[in-house]
């Protein structure tokens, strides 16, 4: 605000003395008034439920005794509880396999559409993105089906050589069942993003390189990965928020494997769990904000190691 | 700038109050909104959450009969949905309905939490006749009643003729007769003979308690007392035996109510499947029984571990509950009492098999008891099997952190049956987990 006012400026000197209290007093109010819907709406639904349920969360309630004040007793329970950290430790693993995967998946992808042109890139660029239009509901539900051993198509292809269908809902291969899916999800989303960066590049640094004798497999190593570093970064980040709070896939799973996905098998399932199953909404709160610190923790040290390459936050 | 201003005002208003608008919405207590039509506009009316297939048919036999008060009824999911939502009533001190479609074995864990009403000085005296003991105390805590019964689950064994005619199997009247036979179909090449389901752990805990566990021991009285006993003997043998057969690959270890467990009963992988009377039902809403399995199905008692005292347990089966959020407790008794009470929305539900009844008055009809069940290929299952089951049904304490307890008995099932722990070291981790719960929850654990 105060930069504009500062561009007013020039006005007589009497009549600046004059108004320029209102003038400053007025813009103010009319900067508030436009900053007012979002305030509200972020104070509301941000801010708010965020305080209570930190406050929730320095609370316990018993069924016998009721409900106490107990400062960090819930934090010191989540983080010698195993089933948080089992979960923990497996979103942890699994962003450790999932978001590389992913990357190089996206990666090669944008790299190949933005090298060729022919009449089915701008085919294919929708269709590798297309897994993305589909809700993660809809896609876990098809993956579930798909993944059956009585009706999907994996025993027929696996028969076919003579072979057992693996059972990708099982306690051992759920992991990659998981992997499987979330990839397929998000991929597409990734290699959109790197290719419009990708679009973003000069051309004529292309030719320069060319002219000075780089291959395509050159220029894509010396110039466009390192040209759209920012944006890896970004969709890393991106990943490793989403992958920490794993949820729905899992979750829509569940239905089909309960044995297999416990209830507490990611933290944010376990804080969902302790919420509306057990009615423990101090502990579930405790789980999500021990889960918002490991994300935190891993965002703010990831963005440490790469703060040379970065271009934005 | 004077107008802008007055525009943006008004536009920050008409947002605030938008978000004023969306906060004041009551929930699943609002009467407005009921699936059934209600054409006694001047009565009082109650609300209900309930999530039997006929139910429609129900609530509206009651609205038409009764002069006193109507009913409301919403669906708002079945099971587990329900409860969470119904939980979440309990904790917000709002949002719950006056009359609630629970469970039996889920009363205490929201009688604990005082979320539901003493029914009994509410006219239980006038019914009382018409349920037997068992179900009595499978909806009371100590001496307060906390529900009125409607369905039960009495426990048998349905099984396929077609595979027993094959392997030329009788029907196994002993859990170890039940095992040679398994044993019999596997040795000659047969399908699997049953299923352990991780999923249905309330199944399991009926299983213990045939053998003689008693899981808890609770009473209202001394509501901060609890006895917890799930690794005695009892409980560890029928761990052991079950994971005994999964170990000699005898049973599958699949979830059930999924569409892969569903498909595999429909082409006959399973030669048995342990479950209640109001299985039959819930297979033919599934597809079972339609296709090329059409009267494959038949069913016999649960075997036993001794013949020469045998005993009956149940899996499932609901009451209505009384809510304490209900501001009309004597007319939501009053609804309580009286729906699925009438004959025609008895006979309704027991002819489509949508409830094995707990009412004496269709227990007792004799046209429900020699009725030929299609399902069972025109077999009297309810004379056979099922009433004799039902009426030698004793009851079983339950206890008030079910979900809790469910919970960790479906994740020691699941280690159990992928081998990592054998039956008995499963009972005693889940004593372990269970124990250290209601410590936690404030119990003295006896």
């Amino acid at each position: 605000m105060t930069s504009i006012t500062e561009k007013r400026a020039p006005r007589t000197h009497n009549e600046k003395r004059k108004t320029r209290g209102t003038i400053q007093r007025r813009e103010h109010l009319t900067g508030w008034l436009f900053v007012g819907p979002f305030g509200v709406v972020f104070l509301a639904f941000l801010i708010a439920p965020l305080a209570y349920a930190l406050y929730l969360s320095l609370f316990q309630k018993k069924l016998i005794g009721g409900t106490s004040f107990v400062l960090f007793d819930n934090y010191v329970k989540a983080f010698t509880d195993p089933s948080f950290l089992s979960g923990a430790w497996f979103v942890i693993r699994f962003a450790l396999v999932a978001i590389p995967v992913q990357i190089a998946i996206a990666l090669a992808m944008a790299l190949i559409l933005d090298a060729v042109t022919s009449l089915f890139t701008r085919f294919s660029r929708l269709m590798i993105f297309l897994p993305y239009a589909i809700p993660t509901v809809i896609g876990a539900v098809m993956w579930g089906f798909l993944y059956s051993r009585s009706f999907g198509p994996l025993t027929d292809v696996f028969g076919f050589f003579g072979a057992t269908a693996p059972d990708f809902l099982s306690k051992s291969l759920i992991f990659y069942g998981l992997l499987n899916i979330v990839t397929w999800q998000w991929a597409g989303y990734y290699m959109i993003i790197l290719y419009a960066a990708l679009q973003g590049i000069d051309p004529t640094l292309y030719e320069a390189a060319r002219m000075d004798g780089a291959g395509r497999w050159q220029i894509a190593r010396r110039i466009k990965i390192p040209l759209i570093a920012p944006a890896l970064i970004l969709i890393l980040v991106f990943s490793l928020i989403g992958t920490l709070q794993f949820f729905n896939e899992p979750q829509i799973l569940r239905y089909l494997a309960a044995g297999t996905i416990g209830s507490d098998f990611t933290p944010n399932m376990y804080a969902y769990q302790q919420a509306f199953g057990l009615a423990n909404f101090n502990y579930g709160s405790a789980i999500s904000f021990a889960l918002g610190g490991l994300v935190f923790i891993c965002v703010y040290a990831f963005l440490f190691f790469t703060r040379k390459r970065r271009s934005f936050l | 700038m004077k107008t802008r201003r007055t525009l943006a005002t008004v536009a920050m208003l008409a947002a605030a109050s938008g978000l004023v608008a969306c906060s004041s919405d009551e929930g699943g207590s609002d009467a407005s909104n009921c699936t059934n039509t209600i054409t006694k506009q001047d009565l009082p009316v109650v609300t209900m959450w309930a999530w039997y297939p006929n139910m429609q048919l129900v609530v509206d036999n009651f609205n038409e009969a009764n002069n006193e008060v109507q009913v409301c009824w919403t669906n708002v999911g079945q099971g587990g949905d329900q409860y969470d939502k119904f939980q979440t009533a309990i904790s917000a001190g709002t949002g719950a309905p006056d009359v609630i479609m629970v469970e039996m074995d889920r009363i205490p864990t929201f009688q604990i939490q005082n979320a539901l009403v003493d029914i009994s000085g509410y006219g239980r005296d006038a019914v009382r006749a018409n349920y037997g003991d068992g179900a009595w105390k499978d909806v009371s805590v100590g001496d307060a009643v906390y529900g009125v019964p409607v369905d039960g689950g009495p426990l048998a064994m349905i099984y396929r003729k077609d595979i027993f005619d094959k392997y030329d199997i009788t029907p196994p009247t002993t859990w170890a007769e039940y095992e040679q036979a398994a044993q019999k179909v596997k040795d000659a090449g047969g399908p699997l003979f049953g299923d352990l389901g991780a999923n249905v752990p309330a199944l399991m805990m009926a299983l213990q308690i045939q053998k003689g566990a008693a899981p808890f021991t609770y009473d209202s009285a001394q509501p901060e007392s609890i006895g917890v006993r799930l690794n005695d003997q009892a409980s560890k043998d029928v761990l052991d035996y079950w994971a005994g057969l999964v170990r000699k690959g005898l049973i599958g270890t699949q979830d059930q109510f999924t569409p892969e467990y569903i498909s595999g009963v429909i082409n006959g992988n399973y030669a048995t499947y342990i479950s209640a009377a109001w299985a039959p039902g819930y297979l033919t809403g599934a597809g079972v029984g339609q296709g090329q399995d059409t009267g494959t199905f038949a069913v016999a008692p649960l075997p036993q571990w001794d013949p020469n005292n045998p005993v009956q347990v149940n899996w499932g089966g609901s009451a209505f509950s009384v809510t304490s959020q209900s501001k009309k407790p004597e007319l939501a008794a009053k609804a309580a009492y009286g729906l699925y009470a009438d004959q025609e929305s008895l006979t309704d539900g027991w002819t489509n098999q949508i409830i094995f009844p707990l009412n004496l008055t269709a227990l007792n009809n004799p046209e429900f008891v020699d009725l030929k069940v299609a399902f069972f290929d025109g077999q009297q299952a309810n004379k056979e099997v099922y009433v004799p089951a039902a009426n030698a049904y004793q009851g079983v304490v339950y206890s008030p952190f079910g979900q809790y307890y469910f919970d960790a008995m479906t994740k020691q099932i699941s280690e159990m049956s992928a081998g990592s722990v054998t039956g008995s070291q499963a009972a005693d981790r889940l004593q372990e987990d269970v124990t250290k719960h209601a410590t936690e929850q404030g119990f003295t654990v006896r």
